[in-house]
């Protein structure tokens, strides 16, 4: 079971973020869960100045930007 | 600010030649054919309108169909190639490396250099808070990070390149380097005044943790994917933006009459600039959308101040930016921040009616 969050205080980008995240998990066929964090504190406790953010298994991937459904599927790809 | 179509920093490791011949190959084919067009858009346009048509050129429909045609493809052509260039020079910066290069600068050099690095760090208002958070953090003074967040909505490449296209280098030079000043010498007063009281208690609780991403160092080639990336993002989003400034400006040009604006927004009028930045502030629209009319306005007898006033209070200071900001600090900074800012516009809007 693989946790997925998306930080981010609630743009449009967050939502097109966690949109991907969820196409690519799914494609890939692996367990997860994916939690939305919008907690300020939450999201700065990840060290993260610039939202929307992906974080997979506690570990920030990348910050400030949407990545490519392509790229979220090597991160996810990369954790087994 | 209003274009979120920052933070175009690609990190994606797939360097097969393929994707070099994808980036460069039309990159050159589709420059050359923009030089070319822009260079004989006004002799097409006149050909279109006036010899294939066969419009009457004093008609009034024809003056804004004329307007139209022109102003579209040639704004839009501007904006790609200036949103692309723009794309690649942000993917040499990030939030992170604006905060380091700011740490520990004595105030004034902070200013400067925090109102510079506004214009260039990929940046928009949904992450105004984390990142105002970030810098209080690192303990970078509270004016350095104003001068940032005053700078970052002001200075925005889509309204440089309108200005540039509509009015010509010079304006687009003054209204860099005005919005650039206001940044720094608000930044400083506000860092000044000893304002950190007015900050929300919370702000100084908040523990951040240590960012570890291992970012690669992206190669050329993925600068210029972000360069594309960043035209899809903001011309995707901005377009329709400019063609309805744009009708509305050539509305303005074929149906209101000349100096009609004078009597309002003319430079003899001496309450105008500070009405235009009073409108201005809580009306919130994309620089896409506003500069196209402004050119209009200016067309029928605004003054240049006036409406630059207007257009820098439209765009720098937004009613929605003041909600997220108010998050984290109290209403005193906050009307502080909003006056001294909007001071400067009317500033810069007096000046301007008075050089020109």
């Amino acid at each position: 079971m693989h946790k997925i969050e998306i930080l981010g205080m609630g743009c449009a980008k967050c939502n097109k973020l966690e949109e991907i995240a969820r196409k690519a998990s799914d494609e890939m066929g692996i367990e997860y869960e994916l939690v939305k964090v919008k907690d300020i504190e939450k999201i700065m406790n990840y060290g993260v100045m610039v939202t929307p953010a992906l974080v997979i298994d506690g570990e920030v991937k990348t910050a400030g930007k949407i990545p490519s459904l392509e790229e979220i599927k090597k991160m996810i790809g990369g954790l087994k | 600010m209003n274009d979120c179509g920052c933070n175009v920093i690609t990190e994606s490791c797939t360097k097969d030649k393929e994707k070099k011949d994808r980036s460069f190959i039309p990159l050159l084919l589709m420059l050359s054919a923009g030089i070319v067009l822009y260079i004989f858009l006004k002799d097409i346009t006149d050909y279109f309108v006036f010899t294939l048509i066969g419009l009457d050129p004093v008609n009034r429909l024809t003056m804004a169909l004329h307007f139209f045609i022109y102003e579209v493809p040639k704004v839009l052509l501007l904006l790609t190639v200036i949103v692309f260039v723009v794309g690649i020079i942000r993917s040499y910066f990030s939030p992170e490396k604006t905060r380091k290069a700011l740490e520990g600068k004595p105030l004034f050099l902070g200013n400067i250099m925090a109102s510079t690095l506004g214009i260039v760090t990929p940046f928009c208002s949904c992450s105004a808070i984390p990142l105002f958070i970030g810098f209080m953090e690192t303990g970078i003074p509270l004016g350095v990070t104003f001068s940032f967040l005053i700078a970052a909505p002001m200075i925005n490449e889509v309204a440089l390149i309108l200005l540039f296209g509509l009015f010509g280098w010079k304006t687009a030079l003054i209204y860099a380097s005005t919005g650039l000043l206001i940044a720094i010498i608000s930044g400083w007063i506000i860092g000044k005044m000893n304002m950190t009281r007015f900050v929300q208690e919370w702000v100084f609780e908040i523990k951040s943790g240590e960012l570890n991403l291992e970012e690669e160092t992206p190669s050329f080639t993925e600068r210029i994917d972000a360069g594309y990336t960043a035209v899809k993002e903001i011309v995707s989003k901005v377009w329709i933006y400019i063609m309805i400034g744009i009708g509305v400006g050539a509305f303005v040009h074929g149906y209101v009459p000349e100096n009609f604006m004078a009597s309002i927004m003319g430079k003899s009028v001496w309450w105008s600039v500070p009405a235009a930045v009073l409108i201005g502030v809580p009306l919130y629209s994309n620089a896409a959308g506003i500069i196209p009319i402004i050119q209009a306005l200016i067309a029928k007898g605004a003054s240049l101040g006036t409406a630059l006033a207007f257009m820098m209070a439209v765009i720098g200071l937004s009613l929605p930016e003041m909600i997220i900001l108010k998050k984290v600090i109290k209403l005193p900074l906050m009307i502080l921040f909003v006056s001294i800012v909007a001071s400067g516009i009317m500033i810069v809007g007096y000046l301007f009616n008075y050089l020109y």
